[in-house]
């Protein structure tokens, strides 16, 4: 495979707060491709999208602290300076977020929003980036886009909102999109329809995006590799099918176990993974997830702190991040009743454990 | 109502910005207490621009009988020098109209880049700027205008800069407080995601987001401004004689209240139409500007969204 166009490794967040240090990602390190997508799912404060903003140093600092290191195109932007960022932000790395309804600006017509990237990073007249955002309207399915430049956020429905934010996110041909729950405060059709179009474009545009979602549908449907992530680590890693197909880390079985099956014969009641997940502010020294576990034959990983090592006789690049092997018929049966895997990408349905979320 | 019923697709959508000013603007003069304030205001503001050429009499011209009571000639009297007291209201609407907007205009550019600055800063400079704001907050705000009128001197524009400075922290305060409910919006995220500096996020996305409330503090702080004015007139630390100014009038006629009513009755009266005038107008504005009141007027049939 080519040089990975991003390549983080070791990196390291934490936040200083009133009750101690959060470390909220720890030790996260993967590669991305060219034209790949990788999948980063794990419920709420599992540290997914932190990890990302942290890429290119989005989150609030202090009280947050970056270590590590993050490779792209040769730089290494954690040691870099904000003025140095602001040139990659946006121009090399783009970001689409979550809620369509505030990831614009309610004041300004969404062409002047779509053209300030452009105009910055790019060096582009006025006139000519008109002439772009027209294009990118466009490309991302906006009816009329010449005539909708002019239009404030609040004209349009949520669907069109988050595709002009993808236009945005797509202005200055980035060659890696991040999309934090792009799809997530949308509905199911419209997700269907922004997850063909950023497919589509990957393939017109060489993208690398890092899908950020707690949809196991959308991952299923969109994702080359996927990351798991829990309390801050990636637990599971594995190609998109082998992960479906077999998962070895036993969160990653919970999750999957978890989901309901589409057609099944007789539904059955639906298993979760009891307990929540740890306080960032005191992490366990052993295994994060060990509280949690069914799987565990011995207590040694409540001291010991688990590798991410290959999984035995699995794909390539399948690894996780446990001492212990889950029982094949366990993970057979976990896979099997994630047809999600073969479902449309809308089918699927949020995480249960994101129920968690108000406890905590 | 500008309808935009009609809007989707084949009215060009350009002129919907514009349109939201001119919602605001018949929300605001759909009330009517609004309404009178603009119109008590849209008056002051003649009086201030053509009040030589509409007066009467000259502001100073004396040799008219003293204390002369209303009368036809004089519908407001003389006072104790024999001058007019009608042309020294309606040309002191000046003196007024220009304290309220210079030290209203000091008060909101330093409020606002303060308010700016602590608001999307955070950390120790908003401790450091807001403690300060609320030191400076901390005197009556008449105080703290009379002891920089003491260091710098009467005068008016001594008493413009101090009434500007007392009324800087009620605008850093407004401002901070926006700031930062606004700053914490994904689509300031989003738009430091696209590289965007922190002057430009303050600038071009953060500050139109916080307009409303300035522009409602800015309409109230007038009518506090030009109170304070008086104020400081009537206490001899403002306007000086013999300047027609109503704070300095209405000290004037206090000693003859029972000789010549008409001498402080007037120039009060026009403070207070004044000061209720812009209040009025301020609260419309706060209306028409608050979300949740446009709304009920968007339901009023109207497709919001395209």
């Amino acid at each position: 495979m080519s040089d990975p166009v991003l390549s983080v490794r070791d990196l390291h967040v934490r936040f200083g707060s009133k009750r101690g240090v959060a470390h909220v990602v720890r030790g996260v390190s993967y590669d991305l491709h060219a034209g790949e997508t990788l999948a980063l799912v794990g419920e709420s404060g599992s540290g997914k999208s932190v990890s990302t903003l942290a890429l290119t140093k989005l989150i609030p600092m202090p009280p947050g602290r970056i270590d590590g290191e993050v490779h792209f195109g040769g730089r290494e932007l954690v040691a870099m300076s904000e003025a140095e960022l602001r040139s990659i932000r946006g121009n090399d790395i783009g970001f689409v977020f979550q809620d369509p309804m505030t990831s614009l600006n309610p004041v300004h017509p969404i062409g002047r929003q779509l053209t300030e990237g452009m105009r910055h990073h790019l060096g582009l007249s006025a006139s000519a980036a008109r002439d772009r955002a027209v294009e990118l309207l466009s490309l991302v399915g906006i009816p009329d886009a010449a005539n909708r430049l002019d239009a404030y956020p609040h004209q349009f429905s949520g669907g069109m909102r988050q595709r002009v934010v993808i236009a945005i996110g797509l202005s200055c041909e980035p060659k890696v999109l991040i999309a934090d729950e792009a799809t997530t405060a949308l509905d199911v059709t419209t997700q269907a329809q922004i997850v063909d179009l950023v497919e589509r474009l990957q393939e017109e545009l060489g993208l690398a995006v890092v899908w950020i979602t707690h949809d196991l549908g959308v991952v299923a449907g969109i994702a080359d590799r996927v990351m798991v992530m829990y309390a801050g680590e990636i637990v599971e890693e594995a190609d998109v099918d082998d992960l479906y197909g077999s998962p070895r880390h036993p969160y990653t079985v919970g999750l999957l176990g978890s989901l309901p099956v589409l057609g099944a014969d007789e539904p059955g009641e639906l298993t979760t993974i009891h307990g929540l997940p740890p306080d960032p502010t005191a992490m366990p020294p052993g295994c994060a997830f060990h509280p949690r576990c069914e799987f565990r034959d011995d207590d040694r990983c409540r001291d010991e702190h688990p590798p991410l090592r290959d999984a035995d006789d699995a794909g390539d690049g399948h690894r996780v991040r446990s001492f212990y092997e889950v029982p094949a018929d366990v993970r057979e049966a976990a896979s099997t009743s994630s047809q999600v895997a073969e479902a449309p990408p809308n089918a699927g349905d949020p995480l249960p454990a994101e129920a968690s979320e108000g406890d905590r | 109502m500008s309808a935009t019923e009609a809007t989707a697709d084949d009215r060009p959508v350009v002129d919907e910005h514009r349109s939201q000013w001119r919602q605001t603007w018949s929300i605001l003069v759909s009330n009517r207490m609004a309404l009178f304030g603009l119109v008590v205001l849209g008056l002051l503001v003649v009086a201030a621009l053509l009040g030589e050429l509409l007066a009467p009499h000259g502001a100073n011209a004396q040799g008219f009988e003293f204390y002369a009571a209303p009368s036809l000639d004089h519908p407001f009297g003389t006072d104790n020098l024999g001058r007019d007291v009608f042309s020294r209201v309606l040309i002191g609407a000046r003196t007024s109209l220009q304290v309220g907007a210079v030290s209203v205009g000091i008060s909101l550019v330093a409020g606002t880049l303060l308010g700016l600055v602590a608001g999307y800063r955070g950390g120790w400079l908003d401790a450091v700027l807001m403690r300060s704001m609320d030191v400076l907050f901390a005197f009556p705000i008449v105080l703290l205008a009379i002891a920089i009128v003491a260091v710098l001197g009467p005068s008016i524009t001594n008493a413009m800069i101090a009434i500007g400075v007392a009324f800087t922290p009620i605008f850093a305060r407004v401002v901070r407080g926006s700031v930062l409910s606004v700053r914490e919006e994904v689509f300031v995220r989003a738009v430091r995601s696209l590289g965007a500096s922190d002057v430009r996020i303050v600038l071009r996305h953060i500050l139109p987001n916080v307009a409303a409330p300035i522009i409602v503090q800015t309409s109230l702080s007038f009518a506090f401004a030009i109170l304070t004015e008086a104020a400081l007139s009537f206490l001899g630390v403002g306007v000086q004689p013999p300047t027609p100014a109503w704070g300095l009038m209405l000290q004037e006629g206090r000693g003859v209240i029972d000789l010549a009513w008409w001498m402080g009755l007037f120039p009060g009266l026009a403070i207070f139409l004044t000061v209720m005038a812009f209040n009025v107008v301020g609260d419309g504005l706060r209306d028409a500007l608050d979300p949740k009141q446009r709304s009920i007027i968007e339901s009023r049939g109207q497709g919001v969204d395209a």
